[in-house]
């Protein structure tokens, strides 16, 4: 079922970096091209604007304890739905949390879940797509029909069932969120590993006799990387919202540690006596979720500018 | 056609069954036994013996599998152990809550999505575009729980115009029932429109650049013209057929809106089963939508293949 038409709507969505069209081509890189690269994405205001955003929370995830004004677990009786003051500037949530401080510890979650279901997700994908791109044969036909299948879920069902199995916890949620994300890197780098095998400097390689690990390592691993990387970017900012997701079902981060999705959830049963508390941990995986699809898009177009519309 | 209808039948069957081995495996992820996790509250030896007996569970993997699949063949996807009903039937009862939610999300998506869309084709790099870019890109960031709380907030808490939940049957009363999808439908639609957006764009820029648009410019068709009568029919077939891929996406969504806002549909049927370990419900809810999901794809191939015949040798 992998279509042109399934390409293309997973490159409207972001979803996917490859370019219309099949076979997908690689976004090949010219000798010396990084400082060319970093002029090209430095142009782009909008995926700079979005580095600076991930940079900022990325610090705040680490430097937490040091920002945060108090204690994201500590009860105060006096600031129990607390209004927003001087001395808590976001409110207090619904036993007096101060919600500043569960935002900013809140940034863990969020950006932990992104990074490390990714980072899964890609460390299964990209051997996977590999081999399924580079071996052919039934060995493709595999794990191209696994893909398909997995395809087939809707990501965020597939990662609801996923943890609903697993049990409710940021680290299986992780879990879910990697492996729904799995077959979208399997069929990218399939994608692109077949373009790339496809070119004249890749056959040239396999004429002088060179053995097939050493192909795909040295060929064909170093051209796809841009296409990985952009794709990566653009899932940690889904994978922030599935996250997110998970949690304002109560099937991510457990109370009482600080999750901006979980913020929203408790938050939704408050609305008339407390709205600051839905204001805040939205507006954040809003802000999140916008710095990493900023930076991605930037980042697909810097890497290759035919790609440009 | 025929072939390829066969083709891509014979694809679309082994990945149905794929995705249902898949899913079946799930309950392998449960912790410790299945049955005492089936029966989930109850701890009655007696229960626990009956679901060991009735889901086969001392037989191997393989055969468990065969059992579950020949029932979801003939429809039977199962009993809900919480709700003492077969699953398939609670299914059929929300599904037309969902559908209904989901067609209201989908004219929102194309209503916003396609004039933007083609807005920001038409006024390439000008500020239409620009703002048309920034429209979509709130739509992909916004989580939609997130927006449907803050349109509570709005409508509901401070306004007091639509009703923050409560389904009514479009069969009771209509004007009821629409008041209380509006909401939902907007922000089910949000992140859809601005994937439509991009789509449209996409495509009307590819139609903008052929030879044809440029000779019936040349000849002094007016612009308005060209674009509405020339180029969008041509671009439309893309967006159809892509439009009908964000089936899935919908249902990823409805299963949020209809948490938020309290609209008894299939998503919602999901998310009380996890909570009630009601494992078979969510099993057979996930196995419909994979269905869904795949025959909604071979339409559109199908659609695709129908309107371009070059698509039929892939």
């Amino acid at each position: 079922m992998s279509t042109g038409s399934e390409i293309a709507r997973a490159e409207a969505v972001g979803l996917e970096a490859a370019p219309s069209g099949t076979p997908a081509q690689p976004l090949l890189q010219e000798p010396g091209t990084l400082a060319a690269f970093w002029r090209r994405l430095r142009a782009r205001k909008s995926a700079v604007a979005g580095l600076v955003i991930v940079g900022l929370l990325i610090l705040m995830a680490v430097f937490a304890p040091w920002i945060a004004p108090y204690d994201p677990t500590a009860t105060d009786w006096g600031n129990v739905r607390g209004a927003p003051s001087l001395a808590h500037p976001f409110g207090g949530d619904e036993v007096g949390r101060d919600v500043l401080s569960r935002i900013i510890f809140g940034a863990r979650a969020s950006l932990g879940a992104g990074l490390v279901s990714v980072a899964l997700a890609v460390s299964l994908g990209l051997p996977l797509g590999l081999l399924a791109g580079y071996a052919g044969g039934w060995i493709d036909g595999a794990i191209s029909r696994l893909t398909d299948a997995l395809l087939a879920i809707p990501f965020l069902i597939l990662a609801i069932a996923l943890a609903a199995f697993l049990g409710p916890s940021l680290v299986n949620a992780m879990i879910a969120i990697g492996l729904s994300a799995t077959s979208t890197f399997i069929r990218l780098t399939r994608a692109q590993v077949r373009a790339v095998a496809a070119e004249e400097f890749v056959e040239a390689a396999r004429a002088m006799g060179n053995p097939p690990w050493r192909i795909a390592r040295v060929h064909i691993l170093p051209n796809i990387v841009p296409a990985i990387l952009v794709q990566a970017t653009l899932t940690i900012a889904a994978a922030i919202i599935a996250e997110a997701s998970l949690s304002f079902l109560g099937l991510g981060q457990q109370p009482p540690e600080p999750s901006w999705g979980a913020m929203l959830n408790t938050a939704k049963n408050f609305m008339d006596e407390a709205p600051w508390m839905a204001i805040w941990p939205g507006l954040s995986i809003f802000l999140a979720v916008l710095a990493f699809n900023l930076f991605g898009d930037g980042l697909r177009d810097a890497l290759d500018p035919r790609q440009r519309t | 056609m025929l072939r390829f209808l066969a083709r891509r039948l014979a694809l679309a069957v082994p990945t149905l069954i794929l995705a249902s081995m898949i899913i079946f495996a799930l309950q392998q992820l449960l912790p410790g036994d299945v049955a005492t996790a089936l029966t989930g509250e109850e701890r009655d030896p007696q229960v626990i013996a009956f679901i060991r007996e009735k889901y086969h569970l001392d037989e191997p993997l393989p055969v468990r599998y065969a059992y579950w699949a020949g029932g979801v063949l003939r429809g039977d996807l199962g009993e809900s152990i919480r709700l003492q009903k077969p699953v398939a039937e609670l299914i059929v009862e929300k599904l037309p809550v969902t559908l209904e939610l989901a067609c209201l999300a989908m004219l929102v998506a194309l209503a916003i999505g396609v004039p933007m869309g083609v807005l920001s084709a038409v006024k390439r790099g000008q500020a239409a575009d620009t703002i048309a870019n920034g429209v979509a890109l709130w739509g992909l960031s916004v989580p939609n729980f997130w927006l449907g709380i803050l349109l509570i907030l709005l409508f509901s808490v401070e306004l007091g115009w639509l009703p923050a939940s409560g389904y009514v049957s479009p069969f009771e009363s209509l004007s009821e029932n629409l008041a209380a999808m509006v909401m939902p439908a907007f922000v089910l639609g949000n992140a859809i429109a601005a994937v439509m957006m991009r789509h449209t764009r996409a495509a009307m820029l590819g139609v903008l650049g052929s030879d044809y648009v440029r000779t019936a410019r040349a000849k002094g068709v007016s612009p308005l013209r060209v674009t509405l009568r020339h180029a969008l029919p041509n671009a439309a077939i893309p967006i159809i057929t892509l439009g009908a891929l964000e089936f899935g996406q919908l249902l990823s969504g409805a299963v949020l809106t209809e948490q938020v806002f309290s609209v008894p549909g299939f998503g919602k049927l999901m998310v009380d089963a996890v909570f009630n370990r009601d494992f078979a419900t969510v099993q057979g809810v996930v196995i419909c939508t994979a269905a869904t999901y795949i025959a909604l794809n071979l339409a559109a191939d199908l659609l695709s293949a129908a309107v371009n015949p070059k698509l039929r040798r892939a």
